[in-house]
């Protein structure tokens, strides 16, 4: 599979305190790459780089090199990575004032397309690749917030996918979701890989196992292992993976 | 304790009831078609009314958009020295006594005219009681505005700049839209504020028996009717000075009426 991100020597600070350390990684095109963690291990942090959403953040800062189809994204303008490369988070965050038909052309909208032909066109293939088309047709006009958070964690997917990116980074996609919802949003990933490259942060070990080709092992900032999902699972090379996987700490 | 304290509440409410009670019952003696129809002049207060809401409407003009993209500054880009800087001097300007204000806005305008960059006739007028109303609200929509703003989540904000959106768009199309009912109440409570405002127009737009004649000519103002009307010899002006109370005492309860039907509306449909 060809490389869709190269990640070098990437390291990050929030202020002073050093979040994660020395990434290298490579993020294949139609993958879906999962990095797994305890809590605080950087995998965040490690996504918002791959965006430059980091940098949002007062005082923070990223070293190193992300390059996207071989062009360094901090020498492209934030704006222009963050349409290639989208991105969803941990709580469902649908824009309140908007109505569902809004939010997911809000991107298209706000990057300056106005014809209300093409937006219904995007809006349409938006939700329906984000599996949420039959359940919203008839209420398109109403507000987003009114959802359930299953739905409004895929309006947001929706919205992200609006923009058409390359890439779509999703933060603990399904961290507040009930498992029913889960289970959607894991099948939607399944299908989302023939068209995007998919990096997706995780908590949730058996969800990795479940949806990602690779997957990524970060501990205390540094990426411990990073291979092949199942081979990660079943023949860990790290003692620290082992344990981490069979739950013996994390 | 709670016998105490209820005794206070008590003591608190005697005044509001009280000029409720006098401002209603007086002022209703006087409310007829006359009252609105003559101007100070021939002891109406019909000029007073246009005067006040031609100071209000243009110090609002004025005073809306550099108060609420102070706002904006402070909430979204107001991080380092520079902002705790403008924030501390905005909060000083909230507590500046409005009769300070009105001499400053008159001496303002006092050294230009000496130096010959604006006419005289602009010391007791329109637009200096403008200047002067606009710098009591300024500091007032900027501190309400900033708060309104803040309200907004960062996931919000979040959501936008993942999309691609530039900073300035993600400001004014998502961040400031989910905050407008906050900066609409802190408008409509910045115009009730200096609606009321009496001292600084004493030395700015001076008052007047006329109506609107001209933006370099003094402006008569409810609250300017009301303290000459009150210390008037005449009992007939007198009365009308408790109409002229009623009056803008029933503008500020519509003002701070109106702005909590916007917030209630807005948390419903939301």
């Amino acid at each position: 599979m060809a490389v869709k991100i190269h990640v070098e020597g990437l390291s990050a600070w929030y202020g002073a305190k050093k979040a994660i350390q020395d990434i290298g990684m490579d993020f294949a095109e139609h993958e879906v790459t999962a990095i797994i963690g305890p809590s605080g291990c950087g995998k965040s942090t490690l996504i918002r780089c791959l965006n430059r959403m980091h940098e949002t953040i007062p005082k923070a800062r990223a070293e190193g090199k992300v390059l996207l189809d071989g062009e360094d994204i901090y020498e492209l303008p934030a704006v222009t990575v963050r349409r290639r490369i989208g991105m969803v988070f941990q709580k469902a965050n649908p824009f309140p004032t908007m109505s569902i038909y809004d939010n997911v052309a809000a991107g298209l909208r706000l990057n300056g397309e106005r014809n209300r032909s093409k937006l219904d066109a995007g809006v349409l293939k938006s939700l329906k690749a984000a599996a949420l088309w039959d359940e919203v047709k008839d209420s398109l006009d109403k507000g987003g917030a009114g959802l359930s958070g299953g739905q409004q964690q895929r309006l947001c997917i929706a919205r992200a996918l609006a923009v058409e990116p390359e890439v779509l980074l999703m933060d603990e996609p399904c961290s507040a979701l009930d498992p029913i919802a889960t289970a959607k949003i894991e099948d939607l990933i399944f299908d989302l890989k023939k068209g995007y490259t998919v990096v997706i942060v995780t908590h949730n070990m058996q969800q990795a196992a479940r949806v990602a080709d690779k997957t990524a092992f970060l501990y205390l900032g540094k990426l411990v292992e990073f291979k092949n999902t199942r081979d990660l699972f079943e023949r860990p090379d790290q003692e620290l993976t082992e344990k981490y996987i069979t739950g013996r700490f994390g | 304790m709670s016998v105490a304290a209820l005794a206070c509440v008590a003591i608190a409410l005697i005044p509001l009831v009280s000029i409720l009670f006098e401002a209603g019952a007086r002022g209703l003696q006087s409310i007829q078609p006359g009252l609105f129809l003559f101007d100070t002049r021939d002891g109406g207060i019909g000029n007073s009314i246009q005067g006040t809401l031609i100071l209000v409407a243009l110090s609002s003009g004025v005073a809306l958009p550099v108060g609420i993209l102070t706002g904006v500054y402070l909430a979204e880009f107001g991080k380092g020295r520079v902002g705790t800087g403008v924030r501390f001097f905005v909060d000083v300007m909230t507590q500046i006594p409005s009769i300070v204000v009105g001499i400053f806005a008159y001496s303002l305008i006092l050294t230009l005219a000496f130096s010959g960059l604006v006419g005289t006739r602009l010391v007791f007028s329109t637009v200096a009681g403008v200047i002067a109303l606009a710098t009591i609200m300024i500091p007032f929509v900027a501190r309400t505005s900033e708060e309104a703003l803040r309200l907004v989540p960062i996931s919000t904000r979040e959501a936008a700049l993942a999309l691609g959106i530039p900073r300035h768009r993600t400001i004014l199309r998502v961040v400031l839209p989910s905050s407008a009912s906050g900066l609409i109440t802190g408008a409509l409570l910045g115009v009730a504020r200096v609606a009321g405002e009496t001292a600084p127009l004493l030395v700015t737009a001076l008052g007047s028996l006329y109506g609107f004649s001209g933006l370099d000519q003094p402006i008569e103002s409810l609250p300017h009717t009301i303290y000459t009307f009150g210390l008037s010899p005449s009992t007939a002006e007198n009365q009308a000075a408790w109409g002229a109370s009623l009056v803008l005492v029933l503008i500020m309860l519509t003002i701070s009426i109106v702005s909590r039907v916007i917030v209630r509306l807005r948390s419903v449909s939301e």
